[in-house]
């Protein structure tokens, strides 16, 4: 089963194949194609979406709509994580500091670039993955399985870019302006700690998040949201556009986009991070 | 005028569709009948390109639809107003943005022309007051008739309705098959009408072709259909033990 891939040659080819250790290869040989199959798949959707749209109209209005939902739906949920995780995160670096020599305005310092280099822009892309991706991919599924895709197409729209441009789009703009909302919550969140633990005064804090910025920084954080706001949006589109089935496969398909996305996200953050601060 | 000339279509190793050709006729209503699960939706689904065929050719008024490309496609779908046996109603819209969506995305028309089409085409199915209702508020009958509406928005010059009446009690479903027989006659469509329902058979049939186990097993006029002594095509027709002893089967 293992092997469906892989054509016997000759007896050579059989004997290599039976051999227990090459197993592990063949595995792995099946996971790469069938890989390669789906990220061929991905970009031939992508070029389904990016063909020049039939009415300008309604895909402004297409846009706006998911720009209210994926931006101000996910208000909430956002600030709630960045207040606290800003406060933890400031509790546990002052928790950490137990030298006199380290000024204190340090933990301000790593509050700040804690938020704006990773937490604000990868960990809230990563809730944004299983929020918004798990909605993407059932919204479209759903779409899909009930012959509202086929509908679609018979009125003769292009459905894949009707339904998946927009929200790359809506997710282009609104979250690279959630990521910068939750760097600032996450430095309140901070401050907060600095008025009520007694641990930190509030000047050392607010003294140690201006302490030695970059506007690079805040640059870097947001080209990395750009390429998560985009694999937050497309990964989870493919897998709805391409459900087969029924309600079952609907939830099976909005379980992998959110996987495939958070690890997408992972991947590409280390190798975007490698490229632009080093 | 469509054509289908010799399509197959399987699904896998799975062959739904043997080597099925059909007319359909400008004009009149063109009715498929036969059992649930002989291929029905598949085979409307194939002539309109929403599955592509493994063999054979489809054609409208003599443009060969299987071997266009993306684009040329459209411009035939454009003409195209289907019905599905699921409805098919966005769910995020309205009844009223859901028979209005094929207008505003291909016409230049102006949203009072659009709204006057669309109270219109809602009249005629029956629909007047569910303008602002979501498909989820609706009964299974009345998605139905939304759906029509929809599909009737651009006045088509080919109308495919799978089952249009299934789900609605006897006097709508009347009222709809009645409905497509005049938008049909008025403006000169191709329409085709897949049904198990007899009583729109006798009442609407001009053109009726039997599929049994994807197969086209007969065709004729609802005169032929009493006359014929086809045994799976009596079958269906006189499916009741009644029935059956009536006609002496
Ligand atoms: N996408 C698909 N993949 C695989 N098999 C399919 C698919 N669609 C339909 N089939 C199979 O094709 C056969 C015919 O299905 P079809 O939907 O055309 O039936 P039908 O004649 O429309 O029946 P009904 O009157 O119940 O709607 C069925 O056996 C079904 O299992
Ligand atoms: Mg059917």
């Amino acid at each position: 089963m293992v092997f469906h891939y892989v054509n016997i040659k000759n007896a050579d080819d059989l004997y290599f194949r039976s051999s227990v250790r090459n197993i592990y290869f063949y595995i792995l040989l099946t996971y790469m194609l069938k890989a390669f199959h789906h990220i061929g798949k991905y970009f031939l959707l992508l070029a389904r979406v990016f063909k020049k749209p039939d009415n300008y109209k309604l895909y402004g209005r297409q846009t706006i709509n998911e720009m209210v939902s994926l931006g101000l739906g996910s208000l909430g949920l956002i600030s709630i994580i960045s207040l606290f995780m800003g406060a933890v995160v400031t509790l546990q670096t002052v928790a950490a500091i137990d030298s006199p020599l380290i000024p204190l305005y340090t933990v301000g310092y790593a509050t700040r670039q804690s938020f704006i280099l990773e937490l604000a822009p990868t960990i809230m892309c990563l809730i944004l993955a299983g929020k918004i991706g798990s909605n993407i991919s059932s919204e479209i599924g759903t779409m899909r399985i009930t012959e509202q895709i086929d509908a679609l197409e018979i009125m003769g729209v292009n459905s894949a870019s009707y339904l998946i441009f927009p929200k790359i789009v809506a997710a282009l703009f609104t979250i690279p302006m959630i990521v910068v909302y939750s760097m600032f919550l996450g430095l309140v969140g901070g401050w907060v700690v600095g008025l009520y633990s007694g641990m930190l005064t509030v000047e050392d804090y607010l003294y140690g998040i201006r302490w030695d910025f970059k506007t690079f920084d805040v640059i870097y954080a947001l080209i990395k949201t750009l390429f998560f706001a985009f694999i937050i949006t497309s990964i989870p589109s493919y897998h709805g556009y391409y459900t087969r089935g029924g309600a079952l496969e609907i939830g099976k398909s909005s379980t992998k986009s959110v996987v495939y996305s958070s690890i997408s996200i992972l991947v590409i953050n280390y190798i975007l991070t490698q490229l632009l601060l080093i | 005028m469509i054509e289908v000339k010799n399509i197959n279509k399987s699904f896998g190793k799975k062959q739904i569709l043997h080597d099925v050709s059909i007319s359909f006729l400008r004009g009149k209503i063109n009715l498929i009948i036969g059992a649930s699960g002989s291929g029905k939706s598949v085979l409307t689904k194939c002539i309109v390109g929403l599955h592509e065929i493994d063999s054979g050719s489809v054609e409208y008024d003599g443009r060969n639809f299987s071997i266009m490309n993306f684009k040329q496609r459209k411009a035939v779908r454009k003409e195209i107003g289907m019905l599905f046996q699921g409805s098919a109603l966005f769910d995020s819209l309205t009844v009223e943005e859901n028979v209005k969506f094929p207008m505003e995305m291909y016409t230049k028309q102006s949203e009072e022309e659009i709204l006057e089409r669309v109270n219109f085409c809602l009249k005629r199915v029956q629909l007047e007051n569910a303008n602002h209702l979501y498909p989820a508020e609706l009964s299974g009958g009345m998605q139905k008739r939304a759906a029509l509406a929809r599909a009737i928005a651009l006045n088509p010059k080919y109308l495919f309705c799978d089952e249009p009446n299934s789900g609605l009690d006897p006097q709508t479903g009347i009222v709809i098959d009645n409905l497509i027989q005049e938008i049909t006659h008025e403006y000169d469509m191709t329409t085709i009408v897949i049904t198990h329902d007899m009583n729109s058979v006798m009442e609407t049939g001009e053109n009726i072709s039997f599929i049994h186990q994807g197969n086209i097993w007969w065709t004729g006029n609802k005169e032929d259909i009493l006359k014929t002594d086809n045994k799976e095509l009596n079958e269906f027709v006189y499916s009741s033990k009644i029935m059956q002893k009536f006609k002496g089967l």
